[in-house]
């Protein structure tokens, strides 16, 4: 039978001892994700600003579109995108496919319907008063559009959040899209996968405790972030 | 007219992609050394026999090697597709066919090794010792006796991959007088379409009996991951023979050309594998930690036509034609072929 407990105890000490290939393998999804994090917001919050505070047709559509694409399979993801970065798909001339950039683009897609769902509720939630009070007090439109911003940061915060928790935690597109190669796109997820089939539990193991631990203290944070005023002050500071 | 707070945040969002795109692009254009794409099948990878082979051949060429492992379906697919410069397979009558469609060139037998039924150490359907047809008679028959019929317990399981595994254990069921399309959808035969390892992993669990090659399946005894026994012998319906081919850039049939194939360092790594100091490398390994070879190099064998009657089974089961590769599917390097 499967060594569980001994299966942890080996993966303890691959974490306590630094082990190169599991860090290169933590930092990978790290940087992979944050990237693609960073993308997402440049994408989003502007589609997110221009879907809570603009009117216009067809504007319940567009949200109910972003609503039920936040679901959507990672696999599926995956293989559309692996059509379209392969050799023979449209985008193949490029030579994305299994580098590190198809997976950041992948995962930035990914979470973008996410972060625009969240985002445009934090904003639509946001007192429409502020926005004509700063229009009142002499700001230009686009002071206003900031000034609404910053009372929202706590749904700003948690749509980044909850972004990076479904980056880093997704499997199919950092597969189909990244190849699983070692030292090269192998992520969290996708290494867990491979060590497992190849019957190296014990790495597998660790980098499963790896994972879980960012994903828990990413949840920290959002809690920490509800609750605690004081992320909230620093990030007013300047203004004030 | 002035632009608005979103639309320079579109504007630096379009920027944002476009570097990261065009980063990508100019790093492995540029910087990073010349990648060749290796489509897999699982054995060769979760043996670990790839990566020592990477490590070494990276050590002395200025290339870098991706290793994508996927089974031979997969990665006859990805060749087709252009995401491949070389495949390692083992499934003669698919490679057969990629031949034949212009896909592959160069086509070369590197290795080969026994596949093995394994099972439950109790041996319920009582195979041991059986040829492969006799063990499939018995397994479907205490398959379809068993009192539980609703399809929850399983006696077999499957890769269900369109793998080399897959393709041979058509073959077997052929082979024993079955339709294999009627008995993969009987409530006992369990397919989970996924890699040799995890299919290993299910049959341990399910107390069921598989096909494996016999290096995954002593990687994961060894690891102690199943309990698992192989019940049977070398045999020649179970022998197990390995390829590689160059995937070649221009398939005039499909009027495809994919020009980034890296067909030169493709070749470059072909001549490496068959060279004797490989294949000497590739028949130690796993002798000293698992107490036998995963695999035996057989470019060797081939040649000095001995031992046999293995070399006879390799020939019947992998030859096309006569040749491992005939001429019309060779393009250059005829030191291969002497």
């Amino acid at each position: 039978m499967v060594d569980i407990v001994g299966g942890i105890a080996k993966a303890l000490q691959l974490i306590v001892t630094g082990d190169p290939t599991l860090y290169g393998i933590v930092y990978r999804s790290l940087f992979f994700s944050g990237i693609a994090i960073i993308l997402a917001a440049l994408w989003g919050t502007p589609i997110a600003m221009v879907l809570s505070l603009k009117n216009f047709r067809g504007k319940t559509i567009v949200k109910t579109f972003f609503n039920s694409l936040i679901g959507i399979p990672t696999v599926v993801l995956g293989l559309v995108l692996y059509l379209i970065f392969s050799r023979g798909g449209p985008l193949g001339v490029l030579g994305l496919l299994y580098t590190p950039g198809a997976i950041i683009l992948g995962e930035a897609i990914l979470v973008t319907p996410i972060l625009i769902s969240i985002l445009t509720s934090a904003i639509e939630a946001v007192d429409p008063e502020i926005m004509s009070l700063a229009k009142t007090l002499g700001a230009s439109e686009s002071q206003a559009s900031i000034a609404v911003l910053k009372e929202a940061v706590s749904g700003v915060l948690l749509s980044n959040i909850a972004s990076f928790n479904r980056a880093i935690a997704e499997l199919g597109v950092a597969l189909l899209v990244g190849g699983n190669i070692a030292g090269l796109t192998d992520v969290l997820t996708t290494a867990i996968s491979r060590y497992t089939a190849r019957g190296e539990l014990d790495l597998a193991i660790a980098l499963g405790i790896v994972l879980m631990i960012i994903v828990f203290l990413i949840n920290a944070v959002v809690i920490m972030a509800r609750k605690a005023r004081w992320l909230l002050t620093i990030w007013r500071m300047p203004q004030q | 007219m002035k632009m608005q707070t979103w639309q320079k945040l579109l504007t630096v969002a379009v920027l944002a992609t476009i570097i990261v795109i065009a980063g990508t692009v100019i790093y492995f254009n540029y910087f990073a050394k010349r990648r060749l794409i290796i489509s897999t099948t699982t054995s060769l990878y979760d043996t670990g026999l790839l990566d020592e082979i990477e490590k070494q051949y990276e050590a002395t060429h200025p290339v870098d090697i991706n290793i994508i492992s996927a089974g031979t379906g997969i990665a006859i697919q990805h060749a087709q597709n252009g995401d491949a410069d070389v495949i390692l397979v083992h499934a003669p009558s698919q490679e057969k066919t990629f031949l034949e469609q212009g896909w592959g060139l160069n086509r070369k037998i590197i290795a080969y090794n026994f596949f093995t039924i394994v099972g439950p150490a109790d041996d319920p359907a009582q195979i041991t010792g059986k040829t492969a047809s006799a063990a499939l008679v018995n397994i479907l028959a205490y398959g379809r006796n068993m009192t539980d019929q609703s399809g929850q317990t399983k006696i077999w399981v499957s890769r269900g991959d369109n793998s080399g595994t897959h393709t041979k254990e058509q073959s077997l069921w052929k082979g024993a007088g079955y339709n294999y399309t009627e008995i993969s959808k009987e409530p006992w035969y369990a397919s989970v379409g996924s890699g040799m390892g995890d299919t290993l992993n299910v049959a341990n669990q399910k107390n069921a009996y598989t096909l494996s090659d016999i290096g995954t399946f002593l990687k994961f005894e060894k690891e102690g991951t199943i309990s698992s026994v192989a019940l049977l012998t070398e045999e020649k319906s179970l022998l197990n023979v390995y390829s590689v081919m160059a995937v070649n850039q221009t398939v005039t049939a499909n009027q495809t050309y994919h020009e980034s194939i890296n067909y030169a360092d493709a070749m470059e790594f072909i001549i490496y594998l068959v060279s004797p100091e490989t294949q000497q490398f590739i028949g130690d390994y796993g002798k000293a930690d698992y107490g036998q070879s995963f695999f035996i190099g057989a470019v060797q064998p081939l040649k000095d036509n001995a031992p046999q009657p293995i070399v006879q089974w390799i020939q019947d089961a992998a030859y096309f034609n006569g040749s491992e590769c005939p001429p019309q599917y060779r393009n250059g390097y005829p030191q291969l072929y002497t």
